[in-house]
């Protein structure tokens, strides 16, 4: 346990006006560790992913990631770091999300380069290479002109994923990645997202899959009321959970 | 007939073509100064500061709600009585300019808005700046959801900068009524004024029609809309 955590939250507070969606979460990530977060709707998985990739500004907390403050508290002043570190820190743990969110106007290559062209400033000829490798691992070689519009759900998640991939990232947020497909394209998706946990890639996942959740995490955390209730091994979250909540809730998704 | 085609066609054209010359002049230039204006407009009303919000939305709400005469006569007589005196042209473009900029800054608000936020989230989560995702991804779509728009407004632009007549602009209205006063031609002479503004503003609207053709993707070329709305998901095994 000597190594330091690649991401780690403390404290975490995220209000919308009056409304409190994160309570104070606290969260560990290690490098190469596969965390899950399980709970019900509007229980805050969401927000936390979000706010751990700054696309919301936390109210309150700590997040670190590898190294690197994002945010802290210094006495009673809560301080964000500078756009440029955001940036460079987005850069390293992309985020792949429920609506894919491809760039309509983008060819499906086109879309992967565009990261390593402008926020990594690589050379075109070396970024369309390796979106080129990437998109054949994802099974996308023969779509490299096709625009969103074109393709299946299915495809455009493995577009995304191979986009989020492009960044050589350190860590890879997945905001429920098979809620908006078809139900004979998620194993796809799962396939997808289980051969980057084997080659040993971060991974922080926002599943409702929780027979996939049951297989492939190495932690899963419970997170109800904006905050995390439980978290451990997904053999114990699942057979044997602690806390009444919990409990409820993996009676209510096991009928 | 005759005379029309082979004395007033030869005698007078010239003088209303060096008149269409301004028009096209008064048009393109306030054109470029309004997509200026109506973008940055557009673009402070959206970034969500109030102390910016409301006095743009005032200048839209007074540029679009007085008539355009009013502004061009307000700007040419009673600037220069706080100091400020502009030739008719100068006038002309400014008033025009405003006005348009105007309109413009609420096609754009629109045409960026509708632009799904999703994509900005997708930029912003693998690291790409504001001003990066402006320009890479949400302008080049709202770009090409504005255009028909836009080109609708330059007619109209073209067709209205007759109205920079009224503060003794040369421009080919005009020079219309200037022969008139001097021939008392006037069916023949309106009628090819008539003609010169049809033909200007037809070829606006083809060269409209041919941006807009080639912004669009190919896939999308030739088959419009409905094909876009019919396109069928192509659903192939995972």
């Amino acid at each position: 346990m000597s190594e330091a955590p690649l991401l780690s939250v403390r404290a975490l507070h995220k209000s919308f006006g009056a409304l409190n969606v994160l309570k104070g979460v606290d969260l560990t990530v290690r490098s190469g560790e596969v965390a899950f977060l399980i709970g019900p709707s509007g229980g805050g998985k969401s927000t936390l992913i979000r706010c751990i990739n700054f696309l919301e500004t936390p109210s309150s907390g700590e997040i670190t990631f590898d190294g690197r403050p994002l945010c802290h508290e210094d006495g009673r002043v809560f301080h964000v770091a500078p756009e440029r570190v955001l940036r460079a820190a987005r850069s390293e743990m992309p985020m792949v999300f429920q609506h894919f969110n491809l760039f309509t106007h983008r060819t499906v290559l086109e879309n992967v380069i565009e990261g390593p062209l402008m926020v990594k400033r690589r050379r075109r000829d070396e970024a369309i290479a390796d979106a080129e490798r990437l998109l054949r691992e994802v099974g996308l070689h023969d779509k490299l002109d096709f625009y969103p519009d074109q393709l299946s759900g299915g495809q455009k998640q493995r577009v995304a994923i191979a986009r989020a991939l492009a960044m050589q990232p350190k860590l890879i947020l997945f905001d429920e990645p098979t809620s908006a497909l078809d139900p004979e394209l998620v194993a796809g998706i799962l396939d997808t997202i289980r051969a980057l946990a084997d080659s040993g890639m971060t991974l922080v996942v926002v599943s409702h899959e929780m027979a996939f959740a049951r297989k492939l995490a190495d932690v899963v955390h419970f997170i109800a009321e904006g905050a995390i209730m439980e978290s451990g091994p997904p053999d114990r979250i699942f057979d044997n959970p602690q806390n009444p909540r919990l409990s409820g809730f993996i009676r209510s998704i096991l009928h | 007939m005759y005379e029309f085609f082979f004395v007033l066609i030869p005698r007078h054209f010239p003088f209303l073509l060096e008149g269409a010359l301004v028009t096209l002049e008064l048009s393109f230039l306030s054109m470029a100064f309004g997509l200026v204006l109506g973008l940055a407009t557009a673009l402070g009303r959206l970034s969500g500061k109030r102390w910016l919000d409301w006095p743009l939305m005032t200048y839209v709400e007074i540029w679009r709600d007085v008539p355009l005469i009013v502004q061009l006569m307000v700007i040419y007589f009673t600037l220069p009585t706080i100091g400020i005196t502009l030739s008719g042209f100068w006038a002309g473009v400014l008033g025009l300019s405003l006005n348009l900029g105007a309109y413009l800054s609420e096609v754009f608000r629109a045409a960026i808005m509708s632009i799904d936020p999703g994509q900005r989230a997708a930029g912003m989560s693998i690291g790409m700046s504001k001003p990066m995702i402006y320009r890479r991804i949400i302008f080049p779509q709202a770009f090409r959801i504005a255009i028909p728009t836009i080109g609708g407004y330059f007619i109209a632009l073209l067709k209205d900068s007759s109205l920079v007549s009224f503060i003794s602009v040369n421009e080919l209205l005009r020079n219309g009524n200037i022969i008139i006063s001097n021939t008392f031609r006037n069916m023949e002479v309106y009628m090819m004024v008539a003609i010169i503004y049809f033909i200007l503003s037809f070829a606006a609207s083809r060269l409209i029609r041919h941006l807009e053709h080639s912004l669009t993707p190919k896939y999308l070329r030739r088959q419009g809309r409905k094909a876009k709305a019919l396109a069928p998901e192509i659903a192939v095994l995972p």
